[in-house]
């Protein structure tokens, strides 16, 4: 007896029915984990899906599911989770795209897709051709960027906070108190992808595989950091607690006031 | 009369319209985001004719935490504690579905006794879930009472919770392999006599004000009727689809843990409206309850977690004795365990609908991708064709129905 996540009955020759229906457009099939992908040619999404849910019975589309692999050429991979009430059967069908080439839109097949496409253009940037409605949904009014992308930093880029002086919510840059910390627990005699400080200068042994440079030291902590006991508040303009560039703003706009 | 009604038969104002016959254009209000009926922070812009709703565009993403960045960069176990706050009324539910996508990766077998106690707590979470969602939804459409009185067992359950895990919404208690720890057997014989007293007693006598209250039928029955295909066009989940009439629940189709082994009927709706959903949400709870009892009689004794010490850490009596068990106890909660590469999508049948996680993993120690299929977010998005032609007032009946959580539906 294995894992108890949810069973699903194998419908038997289901994979070879499939691949049948979908002929010239399947690229690959996928069996892991007792779950079916399917990665179809991008151009003959729409196509593939319609197929899938007229003669296999496909009736739901559940999830469109963005992944981001910045290695391959077509970094960008859209996931769609497909159930069927009536064999109760999942299926996942795949296409590969990248920051250019659109994606058919599957809205004419499922309404829910409009929204779930909305979601993976505003996350990764992948554009849905036919979409009538690709608005960012989940971020800010005006945000800039695609946060699930893997080059995107976990802090974003801006932070916001009301402004007491201007009397509104202001944008300024991320300040971090700490750096963030990301702590690598890839053992060193099992292929961590880097030199540990120090091996760069020993000799390397003929054949061996050439070393990746040693990652850049961490920035110097910033000098001046406030004492523990003055504590830091907004109350008054000149003290933002966002760091010395804005203070000395937020003092010169309440000069220009006065 | 018949003579002046004769001289104006055939007569028309349409070139030169007089001033009552000019047109109204339509205007369009803000409904949100904050509104004590809109159940969070959503803002909906809906374009009125009159009092009737011609369109309704739902604006979400208010409450956007980067849940699933934020996952990408901690370990299987850190990630745990954000599930809790996806859902936060039901959060052993969402929990449920990224233990269960975890285990199906590592292939990991949970004893026999953590699928009882993960049941029966998924059920009491349920129960819980629909006191809350029955409750505002009475009150969004005028009735007080009933809520209180049902925020009375909401209260008992999350007593419960507390005991069981120490904490009273975020419990963090389903882990990888298991439960994090075993319950006492009072709290067991507790919720026991609680099932069998004061929860048919609140709930029954709280549902007596409301199933056949004249004015609460007025606002729900004909109310947002939704057919079955457009059920399974927009991909509804849970009560939503049950509303319309379609027996589908996960617990039945693709049991999980020992779903499979209890005995629970699946109501469904018969005229898909709000009413059925209501009413669909009102047997569940009843079914919740037999789930627990028949979880309560056939609950064996064991060990609460896998043995697997590579993925579940050993008890802490043991790490203080054993040299092994410290190294396991340190190593799995700085490093955490590593999960083969491979991709799951696993969706369990949360009080709100499917909830799904779509696991992709690399063969380290932290998720490459966590992809949360909230239930709310297809649910909220039919809101525009579900309202379309009624009133005004009926948005919160229809809100009320659908039972949106916002944690979970901007994640």
């Amino acid at each position: 007896m294995g894992h108890s996540a949810p069973r699903i009955a194998t419908i038997d020759g289901i994979a070879q029915e499939i691949a049948g229906l979908l002929g010239s457009m399947l690229v690959e099939t996928v069996d892991h984990a007792d779950e079916l992908s399917f990665t179809v040619v991008r151009e003959k999404l729409a196509d593939a899906l319609v197929a899938l849910h007229d003669k296999a019975q496909y009736q739901q589309l559940m999830e469109i599911a963005g992944v981001d692999y910045p290695e391959r050429p077509e970094r960008f991979e859209v996931c769609y989770h497909l159930l069927s009430v009536t064999r109760n059967h999942r299926i996942r069908v795949k296409v590969s795209t990248d920051e250019d080439r659109p994606v058919p839109t599957v809205t004419h097949l499922w309404p829910v897709a409009g929204w779930l496409e909305r979601e993976v253009f505003d996350m990764y940037g992948v554009i849905f051709e036919g979409n009538a409605d690709l608005r960012r949904i989940l971020t800010d009014y005006g945000f800039k960027g695609h946060p699930q992308r893997k080059d995107f930093p976990l802090t974003g880029y801006v932070e916001l906070r009301y402004s007491e002086e201007d009397k509104r919510v202001v944008y300024e840059p991320v300040r971090l108190a700490q750096d963030f910390r990301s702590f690598d627990f890839m053992s060193p005699w099992e292929g961590a992808q880097y030199v540990l400080p120090g091996d760069e200068k020993a000799p390397q042994a003929p054949g061996a595989p050439s070393a990746a440079p040693a990652p850049p030291p961490p920035p110097a902590a910033p000098k001046g950091e406030p004492k523990a006991d003055t504590p830091k508040t907004t109350d008054k303009p000149g003290v933002s607690g966002a760091g010395e560039p804005a203070d000395s703003e937020a003092n010169k706009k309440s000069e220009d006031k006065a | 009369m018949s003579d002046y009604l004769e001289k104006l038969d055939h007569l028309t104002d349409a070139a030169d319209p007089s001033f009552g016959d000019t047109e109204i254009q339509n205007y369009t209000i803000n409904f949100g985001p904050q509104h004590p009926a809109a159940h969070g922070v959503l803002r909906l812009v809906m374009e009125l004719d009159g009092e009737i709703v011609e369109r309704c565009d739902p604006h979400v993403g208010l409450l956007h935490r980067g849940t699933e960045k934020l996952i990408e960069y901690k370990t299987y176990l850190q990630a745990l504690p954000y599930f809790d706050r996806l859902d936060y009324c039901s959060p052993l539910g969402m929990e449920h579905s990224y233990v269960l996508a975890i285990e199906k990766l590592l292939n990991l077998e949970v004893p026999l006794r953590a699928q009882y106690l993960r049941v029966f707590f998924a059920e009491l979470t349920r129960i819980c879930n629909h006191m809350l969602n029955l409750g505002s939804h009475v009150m969004d459409v005028g009735a007080m009472t009933p809520n209180l009185w049902l925020f009375e067992i909401r209260e008992d359950c999350l007593n419960f919770f507390e005991r069981a895990s120490g904490a009273r919404m975020h419990s963090a208690w389903f882990r990888p392999g298991g439960v994090h720890q075993d319950v006492p057997l009072k709290l067991l014989t507790d919720i026991a006599d609680w099932l069998d007293t004061r929860l048919p007693r609140l709930f029954e006598d709280a549902m007596s004000l409301v199933v056949d209250n004249r004015i609460f039928k007025q606002r729900n029955v004909d109310i947002a009727v939704v057919s079955k295909e457009d059920a399974l066009k927009w991909g509804f989940s849970g009560p939503m689809i049950r509303g319309s009439g379609i027996p589908w629940d996960i617990r039945k189709a693709q049991p999980y843990d020992v779903y499979d082994r209890m005995e629970f009927d699946v109501p469904v709706g018969t005229n898909f409206d709000c009413y059925d959903r209501f009413m669909v949400r009102v047997e569940e709870v009843r079914q919740s309850a037999r789930i627990m009892k028949q979880c309560l009689s056939e609950m064996p004794e064991g060990p609460i977690a896998s043995f697997d010490r590579k993925v579940s850490p050993p008890k802490r009596g043991e790490m203080k004795r054993s040299m092994e068990a410290l190294i396991h106890h340190f190593k799995l909660y700085t490093e955490g365990f590593h999960v083969p590469a491979g991709e799951v999508y696993v969706a369990t049948e949360s009080p709100k609908g499917e909830f799904g996680v779509y696991l992709v993993a690399d063969g380290s120690n932290k998720p490459y991708r966590c992809k949360i299929r909230p239930t709310a977010f297809s649910h909220l998005q039919a809101m525009d064709f579900m309202m379309k032609g009624h009133m005004l007032a009926d948005t919160t009946a229809v809100l009320g129905a659908m039972d949106i959580v916002f944690g979970e539906c901007d994640r």
